[in-house]
Order: C-alpha cells, then structure tokens, then sequence
C-alpha cells in the first residue's frame, strides 16, 4: 500500500507489521467471540429466538411490509426533494438578488433544522389540519421532513455542481451568442446534473436511513415492523439484528452504485463526479 | 394577535424549553468527545500498515455508516438495556437511574455512530496530503518521525478541519434521535408542547426550529473560518 505515513517498508518492518497484523487479528476475533458468547449467554442465540425469521409470517406479515413503506417513503421522497433541490437550486443561482436572498434563506433554514423535528411538526399538523393527508399523518410527516430536508442538500448539490464547472463553460456559450439564462439551461445545468448524480444517489442513502426516523412518529416502516416481531416472537435482538442487516444490503448496493456512476459519468461533464462523501445526517458539499 | 403572542409567552413559560434543548448540548458535547476518540481510533487502523487492523476498521465504519441511527440508538435502549441488561447508570439504592441510564445509552449509541464519520473525516485530512510532500521530506532528511510532526500531520489536521465541522452539526442536529431511547430534550418538549396547545403549533414549531438555528450556526461559522484560515491552499 502507498501512503504518504510510510515508507516502503524493509525486511524488520515487514516483520514487524506481520506481528502486529497477527495481533490485531487476534484482538478482533477476541472481541467478536466476546460478543458471540455474551448473547449466548444471554439466550439470544437459540433456535427459538431465530426460527420464527425461516417462517412465511414474520417476512410475508411484519417484515416485507416495513420494507416496502420504507421504499415507498423514501422513493417518494426523492422525487420530491430531487424537485424542491432543483427549484431552489436554480434559485439560489438567479440574477434577482431577492429569488437569491429568498432561496437562500429557505434552504439554510432546512439544514440548519433536525429532520426529526420537521417530521414531529408535519406529522402533528397533518392530524389537526383537515384534509387527505388525515388518512395517513405519520407517512406524510415522514415525506415532507425528508423532503424539504434533502431538498435543500440537493439544492446546495445543484449550485455547487453549476458553480465548479470551468468557467469556460458559460464565456463560450455566452461567445456564440447564448443569453445567461440560455447558458444556464443548455450548457451548465445539464452537466451539472450529470456531475451531480453519484452525489445524488449517495443522497438516496441519506433519504433511506432517515425514513427509520418514522419509527419514532409511528410510521409502521421497516425499524418498526421488527420491533413489532420481536413483541410478537419475544425476539428483540435477533430482529433488531435482521432489520440492521437488510438497511445494510441495501446501503452498501446503493454506495457502490454511486461509485460505478461516477466512474462511468466522469467523462460526460466538465465537473467532477466523485459522490460526495457521507456525513451523519447528510452529504455535505 | 395579541392574544396569540400572549398565549404563546405563556406557554414558552410553562416548559423548560431552556432545559430541554441543554440537554441536547449535553448530548452533543458527551457524543462528539467519545466520537472523537473512538474515530480517531478506527482512523489509526484504516491507515495501519496491518492489513488485519485496516480490515477491521473499514468493516466497522463500512457497516455502521449504513445503518440508521434510529436503529442504533434503539438497539442500545432496547436490545443492550432491555434484553441484555446492560445497565450504565444506578442511583444510591442500588437500583436503575432510568433518566441517566438513558441518556448514557442515548450517549453510547449517537458515538458508536458518529466516530465512523469522524474516522472517515480524519482519513480525508490525510488524503488531502500530496503523497510528494512525504517524499520531499525525506529527501531533505527527515526521520518519519519527524515528517510526521512537521509535514504531515499540521496538514491532516488543518485539512479535517471543515469535514469534522459538517460531523459535528450532525451530532448536534442527531441528539433528537435520542427520543428514541425516551430521553426527554427539545424534540420530546416540542411533541408535549403542540400536544397541549395545538392552536399554537406552527409558531412552537418556529420557536424550536430558532433555536436550532442559533445551536448549529455557530458551529458551521467557525468551521468554516478555522478551515479557511487554517486551511492549507492546493
């Protein structure tokens, strides 16, 4: 491995890292075994706790449907955040300084406020204010706080992507002739959006983790449909460990998708498209 | 209007919203400390020359990263207390203080959770180092100790500096998760609050919203002119 921490490592080095390596493997598989024969211990191992998830209920009654409102929140949810982004985005990037000021505003404001409490105020206003949405005021609670949060991430993804093109972008379109909105349109958005779209489907990552959010509004999604198995089986652990495993798979197929995006896109814009790494609650610029 | 603004102030006076959000400071100052030390743990290993102590470290940050904090902070409560009986805190009698155990709790899962970012951020201030600047301090006659002190490390750090900003505003923003461990802060008081006077929801909702504001801005300023101003220019 190349790394500016090391030289390349000589004949006692190499010796001693392999010890070290031996060492550390060891530690690992002291602290895994730890953990194993600490819920063994405890009873969280045996067959009674485990064979209910070999079962059509547990997957066909709590589990599959948990998954699928954590899908539908979150696929809707992108859609939606991916139009407010964009809008305010664009926004933010407008030749009137108040749409500037406005936008800007808006954004900072969303960011700056937990997706959690976005989601208690949208979900309690959706009870009390009447309408279609009483039908359902937890998922609609859970929409428009990942909405108007991830919203506002994309539309910071938007203007970053527009504002790190070279700058020859828009002296040429505006050379032969385009105005500046028509630059903006046909020449920088478009491959902003390509520069974008690993960042973007990194952001979906973002959007699926938040949807467990509704687990705390009472949104019957994944997080909550396990803990409903692990009331009905008495097998909380075990379905705690389930749900972790399945957010996992399906994550880590996301994360590497946007990798294989933005190896295949780097060529089609003249920004960069490397995925924007993951911070706790969002992908930050 | 008046009387909505009266009503209003009247409300404010009867929650300890005050309280409620030092709390969440609390929970942020704990969790970014334990944060910090774990991550700056997992970063050491991910760069180790060991490859069992690298492994080991991106396969901890690889799956925490992926899981909902949600989860994480109810498996503490639920699983590590309920189930496993893990106890953080008791009182003199012996018995559990169930508000500190489950603000440990709370603690225990938003640092397990928050240290793979702070590791990754760590790890990206000593990418944003030239592989040539090592070279070059060698060439001059550096020890790797001293290239360490003198080349790389002022550069790693001043170069982790805006990522671990972004890290800590999502500790901040994080800490409501802990309502899913029951402990009572400034998500909780605002769900109690619309509850009780639901005709005054959208300016509690404002009032709240405020006062995040003031929590996280004041983090991202100064992140960002430490970065800028500490900041080394490629």
């Amino acid at each position: 491995m190349s790394s500016v921490l090391f030289d390349a490592p000589g004949p006692r080095t190499r010796r001693r890292i392999a010890v070290v390596n031996v060492v550390g493997a060891l530690v690992v598989l002291g602290v895994l075994a730890w953990v194993i024969w600490g819920l063994a211990q405890k009873g969280q191992l045996t067959a009674a706790k485990w064979n209910p998830f070999l079962t059509e209920t547990v997957w066909a009654d709590y589990l599959l449907v948990g998954l699928w409102n954590t899908l539908r929140a979150a696929l809707i949810a992108i859609v939606t955040a991916n139009a407010f982004g964009l809008l305010f985005g664009l926004g933010r990037l407008s030749q009137s300084r108040l749409v500037r000021g406005v936008c800007g505003t808006v954004v900072e404001f969303f960011r700056a406020v937990p997706v959690l409490i976005m989601m208690i105020f949208f979900w309690q206003l959706f009870s009390y204010v009447p309408g279609p949405w009483m039908a359902a005021p937890p998922f609609y609670g859970v929409v428009f706080g990942l909405t108007l949060y991830n919203g506002s991430v994309i539309a910071e993804l938007v203007r970053s992507g527009v504002q790190n093109l070279p700058r020859g972008q828009r002296e040429a379109a505006l050379a032969i002739g385009l105005t500046r909105s028509k630059s903006l349109r046909l020449v920088e958005v478009p491959q902003a959006l390509i520069a974008m779209m690993p960042s973007m489907v990194s952001q979906l990552v973002v959007i699926l983790k938040d949807t467990a959010l509704g687990y705390i509004i009472t949104y019957s999604e994944l997080l909550r449909s396990a803990r409903l198995v692990g009331s009905t089986f008495a097998n909380y652990v075990p379905a705690l460990i389930v749900a972790a495993v399945i957010f996992i798979v399906i994550n880590y197929t996301l994360t590497w998708l946007a990798e294989l995006l933005a190896r295949r896109l780097s060529k089609r814009t003249a920004g960069g498209t490397r995925p924007a790494e993951l911070t706790p609650a969002d992908a930050g610029e | 209007m008046g009387g909505y603004l009266a009503d209003m102030a009247e409300l404010l006076g009867s929650y300890n919203l005050i309280g409620a959000f030092w709390v969440n400071i609390q929970l942020t100052f704990w969790s970014a400390l334990f944060a910090f030390i774990i991550g700056t743990v997992l970063a050491v290993m991910r760069v180790s020359p060991a490859p069992s102590l690298r492994w080991a470290g991106a396969t901890y940050v690889n799956l925490v990263r992926n899981t909902p904090l949600t989860l994480i902070i109810l498996a503490c409560s639920l699983g590590l207390w309920g189930q496993l009986g893990v106890i953080l805190a008791t009182n003199e009698a012996g018995r559990v203080d169930i508000t500190s155990n489950s603000f440990r709790l709370a603690v225990l899962g938003l640092s397990a959770y928050t240290a793979a970012f702070v590791c990754e951020s760590l790890r990206s201030g000593v990418n944003t180092v030239p592989a040539g600047q090592a070279e070059a301090a060698r060439a001059i006659g550096l020890g790797f100790g001293q290239s360490m002190r003198m080349i790389i490390l002022p550069q790693a750090i001043r170069g982790a500096i805006a990522p671990l900003g972004n890290t800590l505003i999502a500790l901040a923003k994080n800490t409501t998760v802990a309502q899913a461990a029951g402990v009572v802060q400034a998500a909780s008081v605002m769900a109690t609050m619309i509850e009780f006077r639901p005709d005054l929801m959208v300016a509690i909702f404002l009032v709240i919203a405020l006062g995040w504001v003031i929590i996280v801005l004041p983090i991202g300023l100064v992140s960002t002119y430490l970065s800028r101003r500490l900041g080394v220019a490629r």
